[in-house]
């Protein structure tokens, strides 16, 4: 952990620098057309003049124009101290029950993401352990369970909440079973996969011990698919998290963190976009460092890591 | 309600049915392995015809399913206009344009421990991020057609690709290492004949989740504005009209899209990676 702190640290200033670099042609067009309404001189002068050059020209043609592409209010690409100050303003300045603070609304997507993530994890491991074991589920299911996860289920995110919502179900769990479907598939997934992994020298190694069945689920397929399994929860973790942020949209956009980016795009306010979005990205890395976490604990206890 | 218990009838006889099917030595050939799933398939429509009839659901919540096949045969020639805009343009060469980028920085960033353990922590940490919520500025960039629709689905699909091959390509195991040294490979050979076939289940792995993200990643792209074709706009124009036959029609194009996309995946995948204890079953 401690040796790739130096190479993470190195790779993140250079995403930044590229970020900040990347501000300027991007914003460059509008910072012109602001130079010029308030009495600058820009070469080419208009704005349709403007339209069609390349944006690193503009840029070589007005200098003195780069300082203003930095602190737009609406920029196409905020710079990234603009993003940090909103985040800072909307977490540590304002109290958590504000409807402006990000922590309520993250809290918000967070619970509906949890709960969506133990009902598709339990019943994704159930499943899993059903088509290893039953010959016919595994005729039967296996092929729907994969073709049924292809219905993007984001698309009819809005019809489950609008059907749910006109038979009186509302709030957390319409939500939530956005959320379950989506972290259901890789773990079914992952822990068949995971299941079938012992080879037939193992298989028929607890065969000449006598292990019954059951104790060949728990004394050997388990064990070994447990790599499988995080690795799958780790991608399940982060789906939920999108089926929670998608099943904010379509109710109006009231609370939560799919709220925050789609109240930003309806106002054009990109800095709330971009902070609602690293706010939302601190909040999956925080659930996957967790799962991460659990699994090094589990691999290390279990001598497999 | 007669309908409803006729239903419950038929589920219970045909999945006695299956499960005698799926015990019978037969059960191992091809025909077989097709017809078990497309009988459980097949009551499931039967048994939902049957339901929604019996109870008589109101067909905003939930059309017959031979309402929506009359649906889907009606507007064919409109849903393969939407096929081509989202799945053809959109998802395929963003996902063919992330998929081989994703590889190919893999590849790269296996060879330099440095970028390695510098850029996996920040792939890991990206490849979490809800990447959807990118789509509103990826279209506010590349405009409405379908280049934004793609740009979404390259991000989407990147970094699961990332993680996956990088984790892929450090498979092995010293002992295989130590032998590939025995025989004198250089790190390309090694790459070539141990690491990269090693890699390719959880290459695979990331593929086949990359199928289904990036038909997500187009559709769900379109709801923040496309021109007036695409299987995305077309489920939210048909969402706000209550014409929920037509929105089940184009999940019937976006799931048989979608599965032919895995199994195609899938069939290569049984190719390649044969020796997997995974696919000698």
């Amino acid at each position: 952990m401690r040796r790739s702190f130096f190479p993470v640290i190195v790779v993140v200033f250079a995403l930044i620098a590229i970020w900040y670099v990347a501000v300027v042609p991007m914003n460059i067009k509008m910072a012109l057309t602001d130079a010029e309404r308030s009495g600058m001189v820009v070469t080419p002068s208009g704005a349709k003049e403007r339209r069609d050059r390349s944006a690193i020209l503009l840029v070589a043609q007005n200098p003195f124009a780069i300082k203003a592409t930095f602190s737009l209010e609406r920029p196409r690409l905020p710079a990234p101290h603009q993003v940090t100050i909103e985040l800072w303003n909307s977490t540590v300045n304002k109290k958590i029950t504000s409807k402006r603070s990000l922590i309520f609304h993250g809290w918000i997507t967070l619970s509906a993401t949890l709960l969506g993530f133990a009902i598709g994890t339990g019943l994704g491991i159930l499943l899993a352990v059903g088509i290893v074991y039953s010959r016919a589920m595994d005729m039967s299911v296996m092929p729907w369970a994969i073709a049924s996860q292809t219905i993007p289920i984001l698309a009819i995110a809005p019809m489950i909440i609008v059907v749910l919502n006109s038979v009186g179900v509302q709030g957390l769990l319409p939500k939530a079973i956005i959320s379950a479907y989506l972290s259901f598939f890789p773990v079914v997934v992952g822990m068949v996969k995971g299941l079938r992994s012992p080879d037939h020298m193992q298989l028929d190694q607890l065969k000449t011990y006598n292990a019954n069945s059951s104790q060949g689920f728990w004394k050997l397929r388990l064990p070994s698919s447990m790599p499988y399994l995080f690795a799958s929860l780790k991608i399940g973790i982060a789906a939920s998290l999108v089926g929670a942020i998608v099943g904010e949209l379509p109710t109006g956009a009231v609370r939560g963190l799919g709220a925050r980016l789609l109240s930003g795009s309806y106002y054009g306010q990109t800095i709330q976009i971009w902070s609602a979005l690293l706010g939302a990205a601190f909040l999956a890395a925080s659930l996957v460092a967790i799962i991460g976490l659990a699994q090094r604990i589990t691999l290390k206890r279990m001598g497999m890591s | 309600m007669i309908l409803v218990i006729i239903g419950f009838v038929i589920w219970l006889v045909a999945w006695r049915l299956n499960v005698i099917l799926a015990n019978t030595p037969a059960s191992e050939t091809r025909w077989m392995k097709l017809l078990v799933p497309a009988i459980f398939g097949f009551t499931i429509l039967i048994v939902w015809e049957l339901v929604v009839r019996g109870l008589n659901v109101p067909l905003v919540i939930l059309p017959p399913p031979s309402l929506i096949a009359e649906t889907f045969l009606a507007k064919l020639p409109i849903l393969w206009k939407d096929f081509v805009q989202t799945f053809v343009k959109g998802a395929l060469s963003g996902y063919f344009i992330g998929c081989i980028a994703a590889v190919a920085l893999a590849v790269l960033v296996e060879r330099f421990d440095f970028l390695r353990r510098g850029l996996l922590p920040v792939g890991n940490f990206v490849a979490a991020l809800p990447i959807i919520g990118t789509a509103p500025i990826l279209v506010m960039w590349f405009g409405f057609d379908w280049h934004s629709k793609a740009a979404v689905v390259v991000v989407m699909v990147f970094f699961p690709m990332l993680v996956n091959t990088v984790a892929g390509l450090g498979e092995t195991t010293a002992m295989q290492r130590d032998l590939m040294k025995t025989y004198g490979a250089d790190p390309w050979q090694a790459f070539i004949k141990l690491r990269l076939p090693a890699a390719m289940p959880f290459i695979f792995n990331g593929l086949k989740i990359s199928t289904t993200l990036a038909l997500i990643g187009a559709i769900v792209a379109e709801f923040f504005g496309s021109p007036t074709l695409g299987m995305g706009f077309r489920i939210s124009a048909s969402i706000g009209q209550l014409a929920l036959d037509m929105v089940w029609a184009e999940i019937v194009v976006a799931a048989l899209a979608g599965s032919a996309f895995y199994g195609a995946v899938a069939i290569i995948e049984k190719g390649v990676t044969f020796w997997h204890p995974s696919q000698r079953g």
